[in-house]
């Protein structure tokens, strides 16, 4: 039965989407995260996603599709930095300012990193749905001859 | 008289098959719906039901026009293969996943399941009905 591969694929699902909501949780931590040089400061920071495909090609594993393979889930290929502008503010009074009297702030959108939240959650809410179904189907075929 | 599972079940067995692979593909595009550049697939059922008739592949091969020449036939097999999914939609990323789409093609994909797996049930308990007699 490949209804268990579901399992291994929601799950990559899950896991992808759990470490973007980590990201977002930084980004959103570090919103006011000011720093007094540009290189200091931090950028925000997202996940690469990509499909993975089985590395065994064409094992004959699937009965239907020998040669175009169905892919086995998502995973997460790296963590980019945002190229972004930072913002620099004139605040002599503050204590990290540098001799010209600014400060810099995180190029991180609070905004899209909310949406961001929004969708990443929506997404791993999904993959526990796919899970759960194809649960109950494979529950459904113990059941079977009963 | 023999019991042979392959008539007693028929087409439901295979069907149950296909349910649960069209469940991974489906399982998959939901996975990858927010990986940039991947495009949607599914497997549809009709093609696939005429591919596993007798004489219904329609797949690809090569043409053998000399007596040496090595058979290669169904190399790809065009008919039952995965197919790529239309989008509704353009995408900036170029991801041709639509999840609402998916989901529902996945809830509908699971009733199947269950109406396959239904009749293969009842299937077996007709075998074990003949089989005590009583």
């Amino acid at each position: 039965m490949s209804l268990d591969k579901v399992f291994d694929i929601a799950g990559s699902g899950m896991s992808a989407q759990s470490l973007r909501l980590n990201t977002v949780a930084s980004n959103i931590a570090n919103a006011e995260t000011v720093s007094s040089s540009i290189d200091q400061t931090y950028r925000a920071r997202n996940p690469v996603f990509a499909t993975i495909f089985s590395a065994e090609q064409g094992a004959g594993a699937s009965l239907f599709s020998d040669q175009q393979q169905v892919g086995e889930g998502v995973q997460v290929l790296g963590v980019v930095e945002s190229d972004a502008e930072l913002e620099p503010r004139y605040e002599p009074d503050h204590p990290m300012a540098n001799e010209d009297g600014y400060v810099f702030y995180p190029n991180v959108n609070v905004v899209e990193e909310m949406a961001n939240m929004m969708s990443a959650s929506r997404s791993y809410q999904t993959n526990v749905e796919v899970m759960n179904t194809a649960k109950t189907m494979l529950q459904r075929v113990l059941t079977l001859g009963q | 008289m023999s019991i042979s599972f392959d008539n007693a079940l028929g087409v439901h067995e295979q069907a149950l098959k296909f349910r649960s692979q069209r469940a991974e593909v489906l399982a998959n595009n939901l996975a990858n719906a927010e990986t940039p550049n991947y495009k949607a697939r599914d497997l549809e059922f009709s093609a696939v039901l005429a591919a596993q008739q007798p004489g219904g592949s329609q797949s690809v091969s090569l043409a053998q026009t000399n007596s040496g020449h090595i058979a290669a036939d169904s190399l790809i097999d065009q008919v039952a293969g995965l197919r790529f999914r239309t989008p509704l939609q353009p995408s900036l990323d170029g991801n041709t996943v639509d999840a609402e789409a998916e989901k529902a093609a996945y809830a509908q994909n699971a009733i199947d399941f269950q109406a396959s797996f239904t009749f293969l049930n009842s299937k077996f308990k007709g075998l074990m009905t003949a089989l005590r007699g009583d």
